[in-house]
């Protein structure tokens, strides 16, 4: 752990996550993920979709080592990874500010450090005001919130998406968008995101890349030319509606 | 910044969490200020009402059955008659002291079983295979059959106090582990993730984790034995008559003196204390863990 700490000082310019011919097997025969080659470096935010089930969010859970791949090389240049899950995951029992400072608290931080910590991520969400609610009082995408401000907490230099908004409103759902871009253009950490919606994909990433249905493999590539502090306007011009067009249709010839 | 679409989004979203803390949500907004009082005059009648009902039933077959019985009446006697033995002189003294014996000895033996309990479950939810070696135990002692070992209990632990604490532990230990148990292994496994991303330890996922979420579970447990404490306490003091009497002394010292106003008394007295210690967990239960789960 010590030791890929300072590693990630001398690859600041290398990839923080790589991944080399990657193979899952599940014990029961289920064939998740083949041949999965994959890049991430600092100032990416690589973007995955696929069809249900070909292997996205098994993708996530090799790259952050809650399972291990049973072919293939995983490399991680940093332990500061946040990891937003598909739902908020927040305890019940703990009020906004004691679940954004719960990672904070299990690395032995001081209760003033990690105050402080939390109060800032809570702020930059925009959860101010909402300090001492419990999660049962908060909205979906308001624990959404809480949870991303909880990652952000370790100051992540990789950053795992995990459908985070698949199940908000357009609306809300575009909201948050844009606060992840910000934290984007702020953090500068190297994002991988999975969503099913593509013009999401093409919104907030540098690069998108489609699955193929299970076993999951990697058949398109796209690189998203727009500058990167986004302007939201972008998403209303006909380039961004011609990429979205061929990343659909790439996804439709995958199933 | 980006603060202040987010900000006036949740001032409107938080408003339904704390609109459905209250009755039922009525459709017109109109109609709103006179509706809620009515629905929770309706609603108290509702919860109070028929249980009620059921008890005017029950002391009217009473008086029924007392009268029809004639000359036999003393196998059931008339409310009232029961009641006054609460109040007479001669009797009330021995059955509040009894009462408040049985509180102690239930209550201590309460006390023992949700250490031990909850203690067992978490030895138990450690590994899969300490589970499968001692959750048969926690089955088999919920399959005894108590009366069939108090003669060994009195035996062991002579025929007083410890002794009746013991017929207790035993009646109420099984709620405390199987309750603990599940409450503990019913964390959800993204939850579970999250501590394992950041290395946290068994011991710590167990506090700040594991015990947390199970405490619902554990209240749903302690009330349950909390009722069987007092079974339990009864049935010791039925058969260990040595030291202070408790309820189930008097009820033994009664029904083999035939005096079935002072008998059903007793009952009356052991059944109170089971219901007030009920809902004094399912209180405390509500105090605990109301705030982020619905205890029933
Ligand atoms: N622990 C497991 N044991 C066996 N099979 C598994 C396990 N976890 C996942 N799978 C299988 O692996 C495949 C990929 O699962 P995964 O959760 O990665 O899909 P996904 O792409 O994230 O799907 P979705 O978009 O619906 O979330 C599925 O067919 C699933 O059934
Ligand atoms: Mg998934």
């Amino acid at each position: 752990m010590t030791t890929t700490d300072t590693t990630s000082v001398h690859t600041r310019a290398a990839s923080l996550l790589s991944f080399e011919d990657v193979e899952m097997t599940f014990p029961d025969g289920t064939v998740a993920l083949h041949s999965v080659n994959l890049d991430l470096k600092r100032g990416e935010f690589v973007t995955v979709v696929g069809p249900s089930g070909c292997g996205k969010s098994t993708l996530l859970r090799i790259a952050s080592d809650l399972e291990t791949p049973s072919h293939g090389e995983v490399a991680l240049a940093t332990d500061r990874i946040g990891y937003v899950f598909q739902d908020a995951t927040l305890l019940p029992w703990r009020t906004t500010r004691r679940n954004v400072e719960l990672l904070a608290e299990l690395h032995g931080e001081a209760k003033d450090r990690r105050a402080a910590a939390a109060q800032e991520t809570i702020d930059l969400v925009g959860l101010s005001g909402f300090e001492d609610h419990l999660p049962r009082q908060l909205s979906g995408g308001m624990r959404m919130r809480a949870s991303l401000a909880r990652s952000l907490t370790l100051d992540p230099e990789v950053f795992l998406f995990d459908e985070p908004f698949g199940a908000l409103d357009e609306i809300t759902r575009e909201r948050l968008n844009d606060e992840v871009l910000r934290l984007f253009s702020e953090k500068k950490f190297a994002g991988l995101f999975i969503t099913h919606s593509v013009s999401e994909a093409v919104y907030l990433s540098t690069r998108v890349i489609v699955m193929s249905g299970r076993p999951g493999t990697f058949v398109a590539e796209f690189e998203v030319p727009f500058d990167m502090p986004r302007d939201p306007e972008v998403r209303f011009t006909p380039e961004f509606a011609e990429l979205v067009g061929e990343v659909s249709h790439a996804l439709r010839e995958a199933h | 910044m980006a603060t202040d679409p987010t900000t006036t989004a949740p001032a409107t979203t938080a408003e339904p969490a704390t609109a459905s803390a209250g009755p039922t949500a009525t459709t017109p907004a109109a109609s709103a200020p006179t509706k809620p009082s009515r629905k929770k005059g309706q609603s108290r009648w509702l919860t109070w009402g028929p249980p009620l009902g059921i008890a005017a039933l029950i002391i009217a077959a009473a008086y029924i059955a007392n009268a029809a019985l004639g000359d036999r009446s003393f196998l059931l006697p008339a409310p009232h008659a029961v009641l006054a033995k609460l109040w007479d002189p001669t009797t009330a003294p021995d059955m509040w002291t009894a009462a408040w014996r049985t509180t102690v000895v239930s209550l201590t033996g309460l006390a023992i079983a949700i250490a031990i309990g909850v203690t067992w479950a978490i030895i138990m939810n450690q590994t899969k295979w300490m589970e499968r070696a001692l959750f048969p135990y926690a089955v088999m002692l919920q399959a005894i059959p108590i009366l069939a070992i108090t003669p060994l209990i009195g035996f062991w632990f002579g025929y007083d106090f410890t002794a009746r604490v013991v017929v207790c532990v035993i009646i109420a230990l099984f709620p405390m582990v199987s309750n603990t148990l599940f409450g503990l292994q019913s964390v959800e496994r993204g939850m579970r993730e999250l501590f394992q991303l950041q290395g946290a330890s068994r011991g710590t996922v167990l506090r700040k984790l594991e015990l947390p979420a199970a405490l619902p579970a554990i209240f749903a447990g302690m009330r349950i034995s909390a009722g069987l404490s007092v079974v339990g306490a009864i049935v010791g003091e039925f058969f260990f008559q040595r030291g202070t009497p408790g309820l189930g002394s008097l009820i033994n010292k009664y029904s083999a003196r035939l005096l079935s106003e002072e008998l059903f008394a007793s009952v009356l007295v052991a059944s109170l204390l089971g219901v007030a210690i009920f809902l004094f967990f399912g209180w405390l239960g509500k105090r605990a863990v109301g705030k982020w789960y619905d205890f029933g």
